[in-house]
């Protein structure tokens, strides 16, 4: 119980802090999961990491709440009647934010946004907009105190969008993380030019390629936490993840890694993913009590698990061994990534996922994951820090054959010279580019811009000097991103422009 | 085969134009401006050979009589360009429009098209010409960054096959223009503004601000007077003057400050110019 006793005692951590941490403390308590000793040892390994989900699991990790049923038939549990005016609208989100569990405590998906606000703007002019969404914004931001939390806007073109746009980049606020679907098709120019320029402020919004992720399920889908594409009116019970090079370091050779240890820590995953799935959906109660579920907000037919990939490129790199080829270098690594990634899909395409109606009864690949204890661990499929592609293009044609086989959320960083706010046109082109290619999902941030993003989720630089000062910070993800910066040496993430 | 001296092409450029695009420096000038910040591009190298035993890398080397580079394992040291008593790059590529399209073509889908700048690209007519054919079957808009001293009336079909011209307009005064480019006339600049504002093909119009040697407002009344109403539609950049890679009398003079550079964009904003820009 020494935890306990330090988490009470801290004098790093915010109230909320401690409480929620105590909650995860007392969860861990509990053995309910059965582990047999193959499991056990991938996760001595840390090749099979549950990313501290807790021992019982109790409410899904990720909750995609229907913000459209919500508003039309307002919620009887809440005592809230459909909002009619934008005062009404925004209050009753506030309201259901609150209401909404996932495993950080915290909502990590507010809805698509701009389309949520835009049919409350009729007769309301731009200044008295702004100045309510202005608070609206700022009470998410202070209020919603851990960055896994996502909005989103478009692909069409909305006025709630656009001042949602101007406005973020004055407020500088790292929540909610903001995600602009774009499809050429469907999103003009100037619109998605502008989500462009307005990252290069404050490293809001990210792009997403609509087109392939409107694919991902029958029903519409949204993009929650630091880029989680899910089903709307569902979510994601859980997340589990490999992380790669653990296997690797214990491989023999090649052959033995892809023939027999990563088949079997797979089938490990698997088998442990659906025991917690298991757990959630009939011991936990959370579907039968939730008035989530009882008002048609979410249904359990729409969740889904996912399988998290991290490392794969140091996991190349070590089974290279001392040939010195490299992820994203010389094609025989490549080469050897992509035979890896394929046995992964190919795994979840066969292996029966409990509960998981909306994903025909498979779990989906999930890339975007990064802990603060990653040392030398890059996210996902993403080529490692400081070993980047000189040329951009070749870069992202990187990313576009090794973002295919991930179907729930898979992307790359830019940081951006700040001349790059002259002509946010010429970044759109490589977004096009890069997007009719493949590639899924792109985020920029302004070389020297206080907000950074970290694995897929938005920190401060200034909140991170504080916290490593030893200083209370408001943002629980301070805590996580911090580390994982200096870690990875983020810093150095390579600079893109002429 | 038409070939052409390439300097270097740059395949991710956010300045050189509309959207993402290609940059392709030709060497070789037909003026020395004093403000030039890229000198090394000016003249062109007439392989006399002093930079080659200076090389640290070995990369430069004498075969039959011309000096011999070599891409692979030049470090870019400048060391070359320092030793050379016309500050011209030994580090030129000499390439027939197919040959630069190969590089070019590495970049599709992510540009929108390609700019050819200098040096003095249109002093290489035929070359720009064959390259704009190859790019525009290849779906790739063409613009010519340029000094303006090349008659662009004189070639039809490159003006044909090229979306646009970014036109450097030095200097209004003829006096003026002739003491920063060292002799040259500006003549047939003002007959290219028309020219290009007539055919729609002036993408772009520069001015690099240096109060001193360049008479920035007679120029912005100079262009609005020569090109009326288009002046509204035309992006004008006004360009701080940066001493950063400029050799000669000013290579240690200072920028113009902020509010001079305001001073002329109100005034160019007076004149109609409604998208002017400082950089």
């Amino acid at each position: 119980m020494t935890n306990v006793l330090e988490i009470v005692t801290s004098r790093k951590l915010t109230y909320e802090q401690k409480v929620m941490s105590l909650a995860h403390a007392a969860e861990d308590t509990l053995s309910i999961m059965s582990i047999p000793e193959k499991a056990r040892y991938y996760f001595d390994i840390k090749a099979i990491d549950d990313l501290y989900e807790g021992h019982a699991p109790y409410r899904p990790r990720y909750i995609m709440p229907d913000y459209e049923k919500f508003i039309k038939n307002g919620s009887e549990f809440l005592r809230i009647s459909p909002p009619e005016d934008l005062d009404e609208l925004l209050n009753s989100l506030m309201i259901l934010y609150r209401h909404v569990p996932s495993i950080t405590g915290f909502p990590v998906y507010l809805g698509n946004i701009d389309k949520l606000i835009e049919p409350f703007l009729e007769g309301v002019s731009d200044e008295e907009a702004k100045k309510k969404l202005r608070l609206f914004l700022n009470f998410l931001d202070r209020t919603i105190t851990d960055s896994f939390c996502h909005a989103n806007i478009g692909p069409e073109p909305t006025r709630a969008g656009k001042l949602i746009l101007e406005l973020e980049k004055d407020l500088q606020n790292a929540v909610p993380n903001f995600t602009l679907k774009y499809d050429p098709d469907i999103t003009p120019d100037d619109y998605a030019e502008l989500g462009i320029y307005t990252s290069l402020f404050c490293a809001n919004p990210a792009i997403c390629n609509h087109k392939v992720h409107k694919e991902t399920y029958s029903s519409d889908y949204g993009i929650s936490s630091c880029y989680n594409i899910l089903p709307i009116g569902g979510g994601a019970y859980t997340l589990s993840r490999i992380t790669l090079p653990g296997l690797a370091k214990v491989a023999t050779s090649i052959d033995q890694f892809l023939n027999q240890l990563l088949p079997e820590c797979l089938l490990e995953l698997g088998n442990y993913m659906n025991q917690r799935v298991s757990f959630l959906v009939e011991k936990s109660g959370f579907f039968e009590t939730s008035f989530l579920v009882k008002e048609g907000l979410i249904h359990p037919d729409n969740f889904i698990g996912m399988l998290g990939i991290t490392g794969l490129a140091e996991c190349a790199n070590l089974l290279m061994g001392d040939n010195g080829k490299r992820y994203g270098h010389d094609v025989e690594a490549d080469n050897l990534a992509d035979t890896i990634m394929t046995i992964i899909s190919d795994f979840a395409a066969q292996f029966p996922a409990k509960y998981s109606k909306i994903s025909n009864g498979r779990f989906m690949l999930h890339a975007q994951v990064g802990m603060d204890y990653d040392l030398g661990i890059t996210s996902g499929v993403r080529i490692p820090v400081g070993d980047e592609l000189e040329n951009v293009y070749d870069h992202l044609r990187h990313s576009a054959r090794f973002h295919r086989l991930i179907t729930t959320g898979c992307g790359d960083i830019f940081p951006f010279e700040t001349t790059g706010r002259n002509n946010p046109g010429a970044i759109l082109d490589i977004v096009k580019g890069a997007f009719s290619l493949g590639a899924k999902y792109i985020s920029f941030y302004e070389e020297n811009s206080d907000l950074v993003r970290i694995t897929g989720y938005l920190v401060k630089r200034s909140e991170m000097e504080k916290y490593r000062n030893e200083q209370i910070v408001l943002q629980g993800t301070t805590h996580l991103g911090a580390p994982n910066y200096d870690h990875n040496r983020l810093e150095n993430r390579k600079v893109r422009g002429v | 085969m038409t070939r052409a001296p390439v300097n270097k092409i740059i395949p991710l450029s956010l300045v050189d134009g509309p959207g993402n695009r290609t940059s392709i420096f030709l060497q070789g000038c037909n003026i020395s401006c004093a403000y030039c910040h890229n000198p090394e591009t000016q003249a062109v190298c007439n392989h006399c050979g002093i930079c080659v035993s200076g090389c640290p890398s070995g990369a430069l080397t004498i075969v039959g009589s011309r000096v011999k580079w070599d891409p692979e394992i030049c470090k870019l040291c400048d060391q070359c360009i320092k030793v050379c008593p016309t500050f011209a790059s030994p580090r030129v590529r000499n390439m027939s429009p197919e040959e630069v399209f190969q590089e070019i073509q590495k970049n599709i889908p992510f540009i929108r098209g390609i700019t050819v700048s200098g040096g003095e690209c249109t002093l290489y007519p035929n070359f720009l010409k064959e390259l704009f054919a190859i790019a525009n079957e290849n779906g790739l808009t063409c613009l010519i960054d340029s000094n303006g001293t090349t008659d662009f009336s004189r070639f039809p079909e490159l003006m044909q096959l090229c979306n646009g011209v970014m036109l450097d307009v030095k200097a209004w005064d003829e006096q003026i223009y002739k003491k920063l480019t060292v002799g040259a006339t500006n003549s047939i600049v003002k007959k290219n503004l028309q020219y290009l504002a007539d055919c729609n093909k002036l993408e772009e119009l520069r001015i690099v601000c240096l109060p001193g040697e360049v008479d920035a407002e007679a120029v912005i009344s100079g262009i609005a007077q020569t090109i009326g109403e288009k002046a509204c539609s035309v992006r004008l950049k006004l360009i701080k003057f940066r001493h950063y890679g400029v050799k000669g009398r000013l290579q240690n003079t200072p920028s113009p400050d902020d509010a001079y550079m305001q001073k002329l964009l109100q005034l160019a904003v007076g004149f109609g110019f409604e998208k002017a820009v400082i950089v």
